[in-house]
C-alpha cells in the first residue's frame, strides 16, 4: 500500500525522526490558513506548497512550488489543487490533485551550508536482506545518479540476525561526509529510520532529500512510503491512511469482492486461476494479436459466485471486445467450473462479447461437453494452443 | 528418486487438522505420500486421519522420525511454523501458506539457514516427485513420472507445463513450485542446481515471472556449469505494466532488467531455450530432447 507524503512523514515523526514539517490542505483557504499558522511557529515567509499524489517527480510537473508569502501560497496553492499532474510516473494522463500538503520552509540561512542527501531502506531481493541505499547526490533522481555515477551510490545490508549495528550507522554518516553535531544527528536518523522502516512493516522508505540544515539538524524533506499489504493485519492505524481515491475504482471493487484485478488498456479481458498462469494468458493474448485488457487471478476454487462478480468487472471496462476464460482444475473440478459458468452466464443475462471458454485439468473433456451443450454462445477448448488460434481468428475479424 | 522427496520421506503436515491441512494430508496420502503425523498446538495426543497428532514439530519429529514438514499455517503464524520445524531439526520444509509479511520471511530464511534446513516457499505449491510423494497441493494426476525435472514460481502454470509434457510424450521426475515472494527459501538456481545434480532427471523446464534476478542468477549459473542438460525457459509477464504487483507479491517489474523481456534475453544468452509462448512449452521440451532446432 503506497502512502502520500504527508502519511509517510507522520510515521517517521512517530519514531522521533525530525521532519520538514506541514499542514494538509484541500482547498485554497485551508492552504492559507496552514501558510498563517505555520508562518507564526516557524517565523517565516516563506512556505512550500506540495501535491500530495501517490506518483514520484512531482515537481518535475509543477506540483511542487515555493511560495515567498501569503499572496503566492494563494496564487500558486490555488494552481496546485484540482490540476491534473502529470509526472514520469503518473503516465500521460496524469493525476488529479486533490489535497497540498503546505510545508515550512527548511532552506533558511544559518551558520553553514545546507546539504541534500538521499537514503532508502528496501528489501534486496537477491539477498533476502534488508538494505540501505543512500548517496551525496540528495534531492536529485536516484535512477539518474545510478546510470550516471553508480560510484556514488553506497548500499549497506542489514544481517536479520542482529539488525542495524551501530557502526553501521557511523559508517553511513561518515560516507556522507558529515561531522560534529550534522554526524551525531545523522547517525541517529539512520537508526530511527531503520527502526520505524522494520516496525511499520514498511517494503520502501525512501526520503529525498534527507537535507542537513544550516544550523546542522538532519531532517526527513520528502517521505515515499509504501507499507506490505500482508502485514497491515497488525498495523490497523496505517491501513486506515489508504487512499482509495488513489487507485482505479474498478480495482477496488474488484478487491472487495476478493478477486486479483489489475486494468490494462488492451481490448481482450481475462479470467484465469493463479497468478502465474494469469500473466501467461495475458502474453498469449498479445501473441495472438490482442492486447490484453486485464490482469484477474479468479483464486483456486473459481466457484459461480466468483466467476460471476469476476464477468462483471471484466465488463465494466468499455474496451473489452472478447473474453478468454482459462481455468487449470486441478483440486477443482473442470465440470463444477464449467456449470459455475453458464449459471453466471444466464445470472447476467447476454453478455454482449465472444467469450473463450478454456478448461483444462480433471474432468476437461465432460467440462467441454457441458459448455457445448448449454446452448451458451461461447467457443470452447482444452489446450492452451487452441486458444491461441481462436483468439487469432476473434481479433482478425 | 528425483530430489528432496521420493517414497521414503517421512512427512509431517504443520496445521494438520485445520480445513486446508485436512484436505490436502489426504490428497497426499491417497497419492501414497508417507504421511506419518502432524501438528496442531494444543491438540496433542489425539489422532487425525488414522495418524498422530503432535503439540510440537520438536515432539512429532522424536516420535516418528520425520524428515519433511509441510505447513498450512494461517499467515500471521507461519514464519513462525517455518522456524518452529527448522529447530526440531526437518530437512525439507515446504511452506504453502500465502501473505506472509515480508519482514517475517527476512528473519525465518536466516534462521533456517542457520539450522541447516531447506525451505521451499512460501506461497506455493509445493514439491512432487512423481509416482513417489506429494508434498504438496498440485493435481497428482497431472504430473506423470517421466524424466524431466521442473522448477516454477507459479502453481497453476507448473499445472500446464507438466500436462503439456505428458501430452508431448514425456514425464516429470521432480516439479518444484519455489513459490511467487519476494522471500523465498530456495531460489530459481538451486532448485535447478538440485535437478541438474539427480540421476533421474535429463531436462529441465525453469518458470519465471516478472520481478527480482533469479531467473537470471540461475541462466547465468547454468551456462557457468557448462548447460549440462537442456533447459527450456519461459517468463510469465511480458505484457505486465511497470510498478503494479501481478497477484503474487514478488511479481512486479521494478527497473529495466526484472522485466519478462530482460530476463528471457538473459536465458538465450546463456544457452536456455526459451518460449515466448506458454502453449508451446511441452513441444519444444520434445523438440530439443529429439534434437530439432528450435
Amino acid at each position: 500500500m503506497n502512502l502520500h507524503e504527508y502519511q509517510g512523514k507522520e510515521i517517521l515523526k512517530s519514531f522521533g525522526i525530525r521532519i520538514q514539517e506541514g499542514i494538509v490542505a484541500e482547498n485554497v483557504e485551508e492552504a492559507l490558513e496552514a501558510a498563517k499558522e505555520l508562518k507564526l511557529k516557524y517565523k517565516s515567509d516563506f512556505a512550500v506548497i506540495k501535491a500530495q499524489v501517490h506518483a514520484g517527480g512531482r515537481g518535475k510537473g509543477g506540483g511542487i512550488k515555493v511560495a515567498k508569502n501569503l499572496e503566492e501560497v494563494k496564487e500558486k496553492s490555488g494552481q496546485i489543487i484540482g490540476m491534473q499532474l502529470i509526472t514520469p510516473q503518473t503516465g500521460p494522463k496524469g493525476k488529479k490533485v486533490r489535497k497540498v500538503l503546505v510545508a515550512q520552509d527548511v532552506y533558511y540561512p544559518g551558520p553553514s551550508q545546507p546539504k541534500e542527501f538521499y537514503m532508502s531502506i528496501l528489501l534486496d531481493r537477491a539477498k533476502s536482506r534488508n538494505t540501505i541505499v543512500y548517496t551525496t547526490e540528495g534531492g536529485m533522481d536516484i535512477e539518474e545518479v545510478a546510470e550516471k555515477h553508480p560510484e556514488k551510490i553506497w548500499k549497506e545490508e542489514i544481517d536479520p540476525k542482529v539488525g542495524l549495528r551501530p557502526f553501521q550507522a557511523r559508517k553511513i554518516a561518515f560516507n556522507l561526509g558529515l561531522k560534529d553535531e550534522a554526524f551525531k544527528e545523522m547517525v541517529q536518523f539512520v537508526d530511527k529510520l531503520y527502526r520505524a522502516y522494520v516496525q511499520s512493516d514498511a517494503s520502501l522508505m525512501e526520503i529525498n532529500p534527507v537535507l542537513k540544515t544550516s544550523d546542522d539538524k538532519i531532517i526527513a524533506v520528502d517521505a515515499k512510503v509504501t507499507i506490505d499489504d500482508n502485514a497491515l493485519y497488525r498495523h490497523p492505524d496505517i491501513e486506515k491512511m489508504r487512499d482509495l481515491t488513489e487507485e482505479n475504482p474498478i480495482d477496488v471493487e474488484a478487491k472487495e469482492a476478493g478477486l486479483n484485478y489489475v486494468k490494462l488498456e488492451g481490448n481482450i479481458g481475462c479470467m484465469v486461476n493463479g497468478a502465474g498462469l494469469a500473466m501467461a494468458t495475458m502474453d498469449l493474448i498479445k501473441l495472438s494479436g490482442g492486447e490484453p485488457a486485464n490482469f484477474l487471478d479468479v483464486g483456486g476454487t473459481a466457484n459461480a459466485e466468483r466467476v460471476e462478480k469476476a464477468f462483471k468487472i471484466i465488463l465494466k471496462d468499455p474496451n473489452v471486445k472478447a473474453i478468454l476464460v482459462n481455468i487449470f482444475g486441478g483440486i477443482v473440478r473442470c465440470d463444477r467450473v464449467a456449470q459455475g459458468i453458464v449459471d453466471a452466464y444466464n445470472n447476467i443475462g447476454n453478455i454482449p462479447v465472444p467469450i473463450i471458454i478454456r478448461l483444462q485439468g480433471t474432468n476437461a473433456v465432460e467440462a467441454k461437453k457441458l459448455i457445448d451443450s448449454s446452448g451458451l454462445k461461447v467457443y470452447s477448448a482444452i489446450e492452451f494452443y487452441e486458444v491461441a488460434k481462436i483468439l487469432n481468428e476473434i481479433v482478425k475479424n | 528418486m528425483g530430489v528432496l522427496v521420493n517414497k521414503n520421506s517421512k512427512v509431517i503436515v504443520q496445521g494438520f487438522t485445520g480445513s486446508e491441512g485436512t484436505f490436502h494430508a489426504t490428497q497426499m496420502i491417497e497419492y501414497g505420500t508417507k504421511v506419518v503425523g502432524g501438528v496442531t498446538p494444543g491438540k496433542g495426543g489425539s489422532m487425525h486421519l488414522d495418524r498422530p497428532v503432535f503439540n510440537t514439530v520438536y515432539e512429532a519429529v522424536q516420535n516418528t522420525g520425520a524428515d519433511v514438514s509441510i505447513i498450512f499455517v494461517p499467515a500471521p503464524f507461519a514464519a513462525d511454523a517455518v522456524m518452529e520445524a527448522a529447530d526440531a531439526g526437518i530437512k525439507v520444509i515446504v511452506c504453502i501458506t500465502e501473505g506472509i509479511p515480508v519482514q517475517d520471511m527476512v528473519v525465518a530464511k536466516e534462521f533456517v539457514k542457520s539450522r541447516g534446513g531447506r525451505l521451499i516457499g512460501p506461497n506455493c505449491p509445493g514439491v512432487i516427485t512423481a509416482g513417489e510423494a506429494k508434498v504438496g497441493i498440485m493435481p497428482g494426476f497431472v504430473f506423470k513420472p517421466g524424466r524431466i525435472g521442473i522448477v516454477s514460481k507459479s502453481g497453476t502454470l507448473t499445472y500446464e507445463a507438466a500436462d503439456q509434457l505428458v501430452k508431448a510424450g514425456l514425464g516429470v521426475s521432480t516439479a518444484i513450485g519455489i513459490g511467487g515472494d519476494p522471500v523465498i527459501g530456495t531460489s530459481t538456481k538451486e532448485a535447478v542446481e538440485l535437478l541438474m545434480n539427480d540421476p533421474d532427471t535429463d531436462a529441465i523446464v525453469m518458470i519465471g515471472e516478472i520481478g527480482g534476478t533469479y531467473e537470471a542468477d540461475a541462466a547465468r549459473w547454468i551456462k557457468a556449469n557448462g548447460n549440462k542438460k537442456p533447459v527450456v525457459g519461459f517468463i510469465a509477464g511480458q505484457t505486465a505494466p511497470k510498478g503494479r504487483t501481478m497477484g503474487h507479491a514478488g511479481a512486479i517489474v521494478g527497473g529495466k532488467d526484472d522485466t519478462a523481456q530482460a530476463k528471457m534475453e538473459i536465458m538465450r544468452q546463456n544457452g536456455l531455450y526459451v518460449v515466448e509462448s506458454p502453449a508451446e512449452i511441452g513441444k519444444t521440451m520434445a523438440s530439443v530432447l529429439k534434437g530439432v532446432n528450435v
